[in-house]
């Protein structure tokens, strides 16, 4: 039997991957032949999707990359019957202990995955998601086995001793946070992965949900055991529909398998395991206020201490874990704290993925050693920018994060070298930024965001980021929309109190949300002052992205009056005699751009 | 999300619950998924289930952006507005949107094709920019294969495989 392998992430989905696996369906019915179809999850290089493995009949698996339903019937007839491997789109083939087929490139040499390290990550687009079989033939439950052989304080010691920090973004000690919550004496004890994956331009925790979903539950029952607690819980956002299903199925076999709501191993451990979906609130992130929703309540959090290790959901002892510390877990349980500790910094140990997106040739899922630079990770594994432009900055750890500009290219990635440039590790996001980029539009968006996504608890986030945000909002406005000179003035008095704002917002804030808010801004001053000048002074936006301070304008000379504009200009703005140079109203035009884009004689220009 | 049968009523939707806050998020996503939406009534009969005020549950449904309190469109339109999307450009798709469903965000349509709303990330940010249209995934979206896309729904007045 054949067997064939298909990248069925949520990107794979919606690229067209289940179209490519009914063609290959397709092609095995009406050649009355037996193959045997896994669909696996995202192996990170989201630019190829779909892709397709194919097994040969030596037992190696080459990889295939944008595979569309018309040439998957192609590839399999070269692959499996003319034995010809070398077709266009082929990535390379899987290193799999045997001698390597000859001519054909190996997959974790191609420049995508040379500088990469695949620890959490190893299964994802490896192995099919659902079968536990599977999992287990890649060592699956081998660290639950190992850590049930040991006292809760040993496994806590090979957490500690990993130095594997919290992925969600604080980076606090998983083992000293174990460590804590074990030395709290209570009957029940919660273990919750925060799996609310909010940060837009983060899709770390989705894609390993979605490719290897035990490794995650297994990290939570091991995390389980070490503290004592029989109650797990994933709290999943509800935009990952592919990450709940697999949970589920998850959950239910290993109950079937006996390995939860019955005694496991000598010590008679007893867990057991329950998804809930979040609702949609980025506030969620934060632990406090994930407990809140939990319990059914608005999800809003309250000042620490009492940390959750003392008193966490339903006032009882909790720990909360971050999917890919949860995943990093059950690796590093069977592998030991070397395997992990061996990689990285002297204070940031083993890998940490990325989410690298934006203006980026290779966008995708990179998981990195610590202590790699910024450079390596733009240039040599995404491929640089897009279009022959420029690189601006790239911004990191979400609305919570900064920017970080051409000049600190070369700086390592960990937790303390990113805090010296003022941004943080966060969960993982790394959204690439060209010169057609306004970093002024960039922090609008993050304050637009934080302002929707404010739980309103506390009076500086709530108020605070209101009024960054409409200060931002002036910056890009243009002098029209100015009512008189008062209201001139007055935005510049709002502008010089800006960084004050933001100050203020950072340092008196109750929870983590409200005290990085202002940092998208504060980092965008801190390297790119000139363009904020740029809006505030001249009133222009160099990126041209800024739609309040454009001006549409229409070359006279250029223009042959040809009508195409002012038919499709959605506001009437265009106005003009047939064959003759037409105009454009300002106070009329909307700055869509429709005429910019239509124009077939480059009449249209934008300033 | 398209209704095709009967709905349940809503005491059999939520009746599998125990009687305990804890699980109120869970049955108003439950409840929402089986009628679209929460409405006055809905939120009225969870609070006489849980024993808990309608103003707690309301103020709990206007919480999260999940919930929705009006009746959607049977095609609803969710544009992600994640950094990786806004740096693509998702703001013009979003425009775009609007002038070709003549909607506003938040709206549905008059003959309740279309709704159209924004979502904060899919997710999905290295085929930006992307959106989810009844729960499914779309990529690498320009302005032409979203014009495309919204006529073949429109013709079809359902979405197709």
């Amino acid at each position: 039997m054949s067997k064939v392998f298909i990248g069925m992430g949520t990107c794979g989905l919606a690229t067209g991957a289940g179209q490519v696996k009914t063609a290959v369906e397709k092609w095995a019915a009406a050649r009355a032949v037996k193959v045997e179809i896994t669909a696996t999850g995202c192996i990170g290089y989201c630019k190829a999707e779909p892709i397709m493995d194919v097994v040969t009949e030596s037992g190696h698996r080459v990889s295939y990359s944008n595979v569309t339903p018309e040439v998957a019937g192609f590839i399999l007839d070269e692959v499996l019957v003319r034995k010809n491997y070398s077709l266009d789109g082929l990535l390379g083939q899987f290193r799999n202990g045997k001698s390597p087929l000859p001519g054909i490139p190996l997959l974790d040499e191609h420049p995508y995955f040379k500088k990469q390290v695949k620890y959490v990550l190893r299964n994802c687009g490896v192995i099919d998601p659902e079968s536990i079989v599977d999992y287990r033939t890649h060592g699956g439950f081998q660290g639950f086995e190992k850590a049930l052989g040991m006292t809760r304080e040993q496994v806590i010691q090979e957490i500690t001793r990993s130095g594997l920090r919290g992925r969600g973004g604080s980076g606090f000690l998983a083992g000293k946070k174990w460590e804590l919550a074990l030395a709290s004496k209570n009957e029940k004890k919660y273990v919750i992965c925060n799996a609310d994956e909010g940060d837009p331009g983060a899709f770390m925790d989705r894609s390993i949900l979605e490719g290897d979903t035990y490794a995650v539950l297994e990290g939570m029952m091991i995390a389980g055991y070490a503290i004592g607690a029989n109650e797990g819980i994933i709290y999943c956002r509800a935009e990952y529909p592919l990450a709940i299903g697999r949970i589920r199925k998850a959950i239910n076999v290993l109950k079937a398998e006996g390995l939860l709501e019955k005694p496991v191993g000598a010590s008679g451990f007893q867990f057991m395991l329950r998804i809930k979906m979040g609702a949609g609130a980025f506030v969620c992130g934060e632990e406090t206020a994930l407990m809140a929703s939990v319990e059914g309540r608005r999800g809003m959090p309250r000042p620490r201490p009492p940390f959750p290790s003392v008193e966490g959901l339903f006032q009882k002892p909790t720990i909360v874990n971050n999917v890919e510390t949860m995943a990093n877990v059950s690796h590093i349980m069977r592998e030991g704290a070397e395997s992990f500790s061996c990689m990285g910094t002297q204070n940031s140990k083993g890998t940490k993925v990325f989410a690298l997106t934006g203006k980026i040739t290779n966008p995708g899922l990179v998981e990195v050693p610590m202590g790699i630079t910024l450079r390596e990770i733009v240039f040599d594994i995404g491929g640089g920018i897009p279009g022959g432009k420029a690189f601006k900055a790239v911004q990191i750890g979400g609305p919570s994060g900064g920017c970080i500009p051409a000049e600190h290219l070369d700086i390592q990635i960990d937790y303390e070298s990113l805090k010296s440039v003022g941004t943080i590790m966060g969960s993982g996001g790394l959204v690439v930024m060209d010169e057609d980029t306004c970093m002024v539009d960039m922090a609008r968006y993050f304050l637009a965001f934080i302002t929707s996504e404010s739980c309103g608890k506390c009076i500086p986030c709530r108020e605070g980021t209101q009024r960054l945000f409409e200060i931002l909002d002036s910056i890009v406005s243009p002098y029209s929309r100015m009512a008189d000179e008062t209201e001139n003035l007055l935005r510049f008095n709002r502008v010089l109190n800006m960084e004050g704002l933001a100050q203020v917002i950072k340092d008196t804030s109750l929870c983590g949300l409200g005290q990085s808010a202002p940092n998208p801004v504060l980092s965008t001053l801190r390297f790119f002052r000139e363009e904020y000048e740029a809006h505030i002074y001249d009133r222009k936006c160099p990126a041209h992205q800024c739609k309040g301070l454009l001006t549409y304008s229409i070359d006279t000379n250029a223009c042959t009056g040809c009508t195409l504009c002012a038919k499709k200009c959605p506001t009437a703005a265009i106005v003009g005699e047939k064959k003759k140079a037409h105009y454009i109203v300002d106070e009329k035009c909307i700055r869509c751009g429709t005429c910019l884009d239509i124009c077939r004689f480059t009449a249209v220009t934008v300033n | 999300m398209e209704m095709t049968q009967q709905a349940r009523p809503i005491e059999e939707v939520v009746a599998k619950y125990p009687k305990s806050r804890e699980h109120l998020i869970s049955i108003l996503q439950e409840v929402q998924a089986e009628y679209g939406y929460l409405s006055k009534e809905s939120i009225n009969r969870i609070s006489d289930y849980l024993g808990l005020p309608s103003s707690k549950i309301f103020g709990v449904a206007t919480f999260y952006n999940q919930f929705k309190l009006s009746a959607p469109g049977r095609i609803q339109v969710a544009i992600c507005r994640g950094t990786a999307c806004h740096v693509k450009g998702s703001l013009n798709l979003l425009d775009n949107c609007r002038q070709l469903l003549g909607i506003e965000v938040g709206q549905t349509s008059k003959d309740g094709l279309f709704s159209l709303e924004t979502v904060a990330c899919l997710g999905c940010c290295s085929i930006a920019p992307a959106m989810m249209v009844n729960g499914r995934f779309f990529g690498r979206l320009d302005k032409k294969m979203l014009e495309e896309l919204i006529e073949k729904w429109r013709a079809a007045g359902r979405v197709e495989e």
